[in-house]
């Protein structure tokens, strides 16, 4: 068992799963999506891509891409949130939550892809 | 050899600041988002995300911006306090990390290759590899450049590769600091390049020289390779693959210096012909006959003795250690640098003296000590280290050989016309009398300045105009590609002094009715201005044209229809 994997790995599933959590829900809900899981998300996408960073095999660079557009994605949700909470005057609407869950749904398939990459390394190296 | 990306491997070798970077901002954002606060009208408020991550962010970086956007409670502040030290300490160690990364040697030599790669790729036009910067790798380098040719050099002393960039040449050299003897670094100097046309091996080692040579053949055959060979051993190994010349430096010099001794014309003709731009002209010597005395009898003393007892010439051996050297045995014992010495070996009555040992404080020493017993000798100085040059131009030399730049000089000339290497040998089985009225030739053609040679080969693309013309079967006669495209009747200040036919044939000197014929590769000697014409001319078909007929064609379909119509009522009255 190699340590580092397996801070990788979990990582990168955390990321997907936290994700998810935020995702889940009616898309113009309020209610159905947590701030906290939003930053939590972030911050776990962020370090996931540190850990990709310097790896220069294919496989690593595809990880490392597909990181940073999850990375792109939820930042991006953020700044929509913070606009419309602090800076628009109609504050938070139905058609802006619908706005920041579906760039947090991108980051979803970007997280997806990044778990099928590594659950295809794993299986092709069988050990 | 991978191209690494100095980004991904900064990044990489910053993983933990960077993760710990992450880690503290998340802790203390999400502490002041969770910690209640009041608001103005005293009512519990809780800091959002938004401000969270605003507090946070200014108050690592420059602390004092105040609480906002209402005062903090005790809770706030207490976590505040954390939050400061945090994210400073945090900061700190993110950028003193950085900052040790970006010294590390191994990193730093890394950025060096990486930009040094980036400048070789941006080279477009050919270029040679010159291994070894020493006194003639430097005096070579600044000669290609002079003349517009790109240099690239490997070189695996540091301190010799600061000189390089400290050095102010015409064109930009990159410099490489790397073991030129390993193949590695050629492929990172662009050994493998396109545009690379030559290497030149110019290491003090013999073995690293070989090295380069075959590292050179194996990787990029075909590119030209010239070493540096000091022993007659490495000398056979390295010229016996590929394309490849050898030099010896201690016999090219002393086939020099025998040569100015000897044949004075001949030497000169070489000094002319070889020289680099800008240089001053050299002038010419009359060393006298008679006896002369020999200081120093190590690889050069030897090279130079066979040489001048060659040629008949008396020579009187002084050498210090004569069981070491294997000097033959009358020879006089000492450095040469004392009077008694000299005054053994017959000074008083010695025409010249060579002062060639390998110490150049002892020659100029030993000239000096001559010099006042017998003020009317013809003094020689074998000239070891560039840096010296001040001592030496001060002292009342006649003649100073300079080791890096005769080989340099030779370098040049190889480098720059094959054929000129080809006419040098050629002169040196003249008598000095050819020598001598070559000499009065060239020297009406230039000026003050030392000659140029250049090489014009007569095919479709150096010399379309030439070419053309005997493809049609018309003579063209040597004298025609050095008229004056201005007015026919004037010669250019140029002449052609060897021509390299089909099979090796040459001919030295040819005569100016000469017929040219398809694939002859002229080389022509004189003035600067002189080659730009004689290139108009072998391109230009209306200029030719002009010089072999003195009329001027019409260029143009129109011009030539109306001419041609002309030309048939002419012939048609003609016939009336």
């Amino acid at each position: 068992m190699n340590l580092e994997k397996v801070i990788f790995a979990f990582f990168i599933v955390l990321a997907l799963t936290l994700n998810f959590g935020f995702f889940i829900g009616d898309i113009a809900n309020p209610v159905h999506h947590n701030v906290y899981e939003l930053f939590a998300a972030i911050v776990v996408s962020l370090i996931a891509t540190i850990l990709k960073f310097g790896d220069r095999t294919h496989i690593g660079a595809v990880l490392l891409a597909t990181s940073l557009v999850a990375d792109l994605q939820l930042i991006v949700a953020a700044i929509v949130w913070a606009f419309v909470e602090h800076v628009s005057d109609a504050g938070m609407t139905p058609h802006a939550m619908a706005a920041i869950v579906s760039l947090s749904g991108g980051a979803v398939l970007a997280n997806i892809t990044s778990v099928i990459l590594l659950v295809t390394e794993t299986v092709m190296v069988r050990r | 050899m991978v191209r690494h990306n100095i980004i991904f491997v900064l990044l990489r070798r910053l993983h933990s600041p960077l993760i710990a970077l992450v880690c503290v901002y998340a802790v203390c954002i999400l502490g002041f988002v969770l910690i209640p606060g009041l608001d103005d009208k005293g009512q519990v408020w809780h800091m959002d995300f938004f401000h969270a991550f605003y507090f946070v962010s200014f108050m690592g970086t420059t602390i004092g911006f105040g609480e906002i956007p209402y005062a903090f409670t005790e809770a706030q502040r207490m976590w505040a306090t954390f939050s400061i030290y945090a994210t400073v300490i945090v900061w700190l160690y993110g950028i003193g990390f950085l900052l040790t990364v970006l010294q590390e040697p191994g990193f730093v030599q890394l950025m060096e290759q990486t930009s040094f790669q980036r400048k070789i790729r941006r080279i477009r036009d050919s270029f040679y590899l010159i291994c070894g910067y020493g006194d003639t790798g430097s005096k070579l380098v600044k000669a290609l450049t002079e003349s517009d040719i790109t240099a690239i050099v490997v070189e695996i002393d540091p301190e010799r590769i600061h000189v390089l960039e400290l050095e102010d040449h015409r064109i930009f050299v990159p410099g490489l600091c790397a073991d030129a003897s390993l193949p590695e670094s050629l492929v990172m100097a662009g050994i493998k390049n396109k545009n690379c046309i030559g290497v030149v091996a110019l290491t003090n080692d013999d073995a690293a020289n070989l090295r380069i040579a075959i590292t050179t053949t194996l990787l990029n055959p075909g590119v030209r390779v010239i070493a540096r060979a000091e022993t007659r051993d490495a000398e056979n190994n390295i010229s016996s693959f590929g394309n490849s010349q050898v030099i010896n430096p201690y016999v090219t010099f002393a086939g020099r210096l025998a040569m100015a001794i000897h044949s004075p014309g001949t030497f000169l003709l070489h000094e002319w012909l070889t020289s680099v731009p800008h240089e001053q002209l050299t002038e010419p010597l009359f060393p006298p006959h008679g006896k002369w005395v020999l200081c120093g009898y190590g690889r050069f003393g030897k090279a130079v003795h066979e040489r001048i007892v060659a040629e008949g010439l008396d020579v009187t051996i002084v050498e210090a250690k004569p069981e070491k050297t294997n000097a033959p045995g009358n020879v006089i014992v000492g450095r040469g640098t004392e009077a008694v010495t000299l005054e053994q070996a017959g000074i008083e009555n010695a025409a010249g003296i060579v002062a060639g040992t390998d110490d150049d404080a002892n020659n100029l020493s030993i000239l000096m000590t001559a010099g006042e017993i017998n003020p009317d000798l013809f003094m020689v100085a074998r000239q070891n280290f560039r840096s010296n040059d001040a001592i030496f131009e001060a002292a009342d030399i006649d003649l100073i050989m300079r080791r890096g730049s005769i080989i340099a000089h030779k370098l040049y000339a190889l480098m720059r016309t094959p054929l000129l290497a080809k006419f040098l040998d050629l002169a040196r089985e003249e008598d000095e009398s050819w020598a001598n009225q070559l000499i009065s030739r060239i020297g009406g053609l230039i000026a003050d300045k030392p000659p140029l040679t250049w090489e014009i080969d007569i095919n479709m693309t150096q010399a379309p105009a030439v070419f053309e013309r005997l493809e049609t079967g018309e003579p063209v006669q040597l004298f025609s590609l050095y008229k004056d495209p201005q007015n026919r009747d004037n010669y250019l200040d140029c002449i052609p002094i060897l021509i390299r036919r089909k099979g090796n044939q040459y001919l030295l000197l040819p005569d100016e009715h000469l017929q040219i014929e398809a694939a002859d590769e002229i080389l022509f000697c004189g003035h600067q201005k002189a080659r730009i014409m004689t290139d108009w001319l072998v391109l230009n078909p209306q200029v030719f044209n002009y010089i072999l007929s003195g009329e001027e064609h019409p260029s143009g379909y129109l011009w030539k229809l109306l001419t041609r119509h002309a030309q048939k009522k002419n012939q048609q009255q003609q016939a009336k």
